[in-house]
């Protein structure tokens, strides 16, 4: 037994050196810099350094969005099949995983034909003035799309599993019987029982929003991962400074859902 | 008499279901719609356009299998076969060594120290991207700490060569492997290893009759989960070598960007299609696999 445990802290304890290492060097790289001695200027640069705020306000943005388009697809529906549509099950779990098949840069390459098609056919069509507003820089609703697309096998799994945990028939028809509406017997029955996955997939669908790079950058986007990108060739320190603060971040807010849902594990089982 | 009685209460049950059912289409057809909107749309863009060619001259389209025959040879050929070596090279190592590390989690009798593992693993391995890369920039690049304090330039260590990509990939693969590979070690029963250690059988002899057979199917379906996820893997690449690494996903961007040459769009729209099959493969591998995994488990 003695032997046992021994093998199993060197195990933990090299993964823990290989996982720690670099947290731990980008830490001391953004102090530490060369020729001018211990310094926390990388960090208190962050907030006046011109596009943060904009950037990291517009990720936010869309994340907001994303996560209330995903939801209100998502929830109803996921409800419906435990309801009244157990044929339709097997549809929506393969439009839920199609997602994974088509990388991310497949996709946009395919979201990038779609928008031209805006200036080369559709431009005396009023769909013209829509393409148009979906790709306002200030608040490019194609991105939303696009992630909520890519959100949808994270938000399946999340809400899977915890309409598992709930017998959604028995509370539908006691709200029900005691005289509520459909809507009602939803928000007042279901909705509560579900908070701890409705949880979990809203901060799977924010962390996935805020690293996002691919899409956004190759659509000509700026949210908070392509600033991060783009000012990286002029402020090392400083791209590497909040780098490092937005995975704590991530892994702080997840931690702390674990702790109050208990359920993150199982909704990020492969 | 009891005919009656059945047909009497069957009936409206049998109403309240229709409306059951049509209310369930009802809330199903909104995802459908959004998802053949958002989804199909791109998708069959992309299949239309990898199929097609622009004469420059006339502005005349046609159908051509030209695209794809390009998207197969020469730099285009060895971006693929990069990006093919690389994610089989870091998934292999990340299964190698994922696997320990999840049997360590899961074997600790320390609950916060495992929730804390999982959930990092969770971050690192969905979410890791751009922040990933730059820390290992800070640590391992050219002027990075590890580097400076070590003096790993003069043995020469270079972080944006294949192997530093291998070593970057792994932060994110073994996470992945942990969370793919703690269901099944979870389902190891411990009456299995009584069993086999009341019949005589040592550590080792259980591991190779016992444990490793049933957990054959999870191995390789995290293998080619772990494949796919290093072969799609774009933004860390990105952010952290540009371009002088050939990948396939690097390949893409430059062509749809028209940083090398203009009018790459449609053999860019081809080498994505060339993804979505070797992505879709995967799948086909994993599901079946995955399923005869949980038979195990249950």
């Amino acid at each position: 037994m003695a032997r046992l445990t021994l093998w199993r802290w060197g195990v933990l304890g090299l993964a823990g050196l290989y996982f720690l290492v670099p947290l731990a060097a980008s830490v001391v790289f953004t102090v530490d810099v060369p020729g001018q001695g211990v310094t926390f200027d990388a960090y208190t640069q962050i907030f006046s350094t011109d596009g943060f705020t904009s950037s990291l306000l517009l990720s936010l943005e869309l994340a907001a969005a994303t996560i209330a388009v995903v939801l209100l697809l998502m929830v109803p529906a996921m409800v419906a099949l435990r309801l009244g549509a157990p044929r339709l099950r097997p549809v929506v779990e393969v439009v839920c995983s199609l997602p994974l098949v088509v990388p991310p840069i497949a996709f946009v390459a395919g979201i990038g034909t779609v928008l031209k098609w805006g200036p080369e056919h559709l431009s005396r069509t009023p769909l013209f003035q829509t393409f148009v507003a979906i790709q306002n820089p200030d608040f490019p609703f194609v991105l939303v799309l696009a992630y909520v697309v890519m959100a949808l096998p994270f938000v399946y799994r999340a809400l899977d599993a915890g309409l598992r945990a709930v017998d959604v028939r028995t509370l539908v028809e006691a709200a029900r019987s005691c005289g509520a509406g459909w809507p009602q017997a939803l928000v007042q029955a279901v909705l509560p029982n579900l908070r701890g996955a409705l949880l979990n997939a809203s901060f799977l669908t924010l962390a996935l929003v805020l690293g996002e790079f691919t899409v956004a950058q190759l659509l000509g986007f700026q949210p908070f991962a392509v600033w991060i990108v783009n000012v990286s060739g002029s402020q090392a320190q400083l791209s590497v400074a909040v780098s490092v603060l937005s995975l704590l971040v991530t892994w702080v807010l997840l931690l702390a859902l674990a702790g109050a849902g208990g359920r993150t594990r199982t909704a990020s089982r492969g | 008499m009891t005919a009656t009685a059945v047909r009497v209460d069957s009936a409206p049950a049998a109403a309240v279901k229709r409306r059951r059912r049509s209310l369930g289409w009802l809330a199903v057809v909104p995802l459908l719609a959004f998802t053949a909107l958002a989804f199909g749309l791109p998708a069959l863009a992309m299949l239309d356009g990898a199929f097609t060619a622009k004469d420059p001259a006339t502005g005349a389209t046609s159908y051509t299998t030209g695209n794809l025959t390009a998207s197969l040879q020469g730099a285009y050929l060895t971006a693929l076969l990069g990006s093919v070596k690389l994610s089989a090279v870091s998934a292999a190592l990340g299964v190698l060594l994922g696997l320990p590390l999840a049997q360590a989690v899961v074997t600790s009798r320390f609950r916060a120290l495992r929730e804390a593992v999982l959930t990092a693993s969770g971050v690192l391995a969905n979410f890791g991207g751009v922040p990933l890369a730059f820390a290992f920039v800070a640590t391992l690049g050219n002027a990075g700490v590890l580097t400076r304090h070590l003096g790993l330039a003069d043995q020469g260590w270079d972080l944006y060569s294949f192997w530093g990509l291998v070593i970057v990939y792994l932060y994110f693969l073994i996470p992945l492997m942990v969370l793919t590979i703690t269901p099944a070690l979870e389902g190891l029963r411990t009456q299995w290893r009584e069993a086999a250690q009341n019949n005589g059988a040592t550590p080792v002899q259980y591991w190779r009759h016992v444990a490793l057979p049933v957990l054959l199917p999870s191995l390789l379906g995290g293998l080619v989960l772990l494949f796919g996820s290093a072969f799609a893997a774009y933004a860390t690449a990105a952010a952290m070598v540009g371009s002088s690494i050939p990948l396939v996903t690097l390949q893409i961007a430059d062509a749809i960007s028209g940083n090398v040459l203009v009018g790459q769009e449609n053999v860019a729209l081809a080498l994505s299609l060339d993804m979505v099959l070797v992505a879709g493969l995967v799948m086909a591998v994993y599901l079946p696999l995955q399923r005869r995994s949980a038979r195990w488990l249950a």
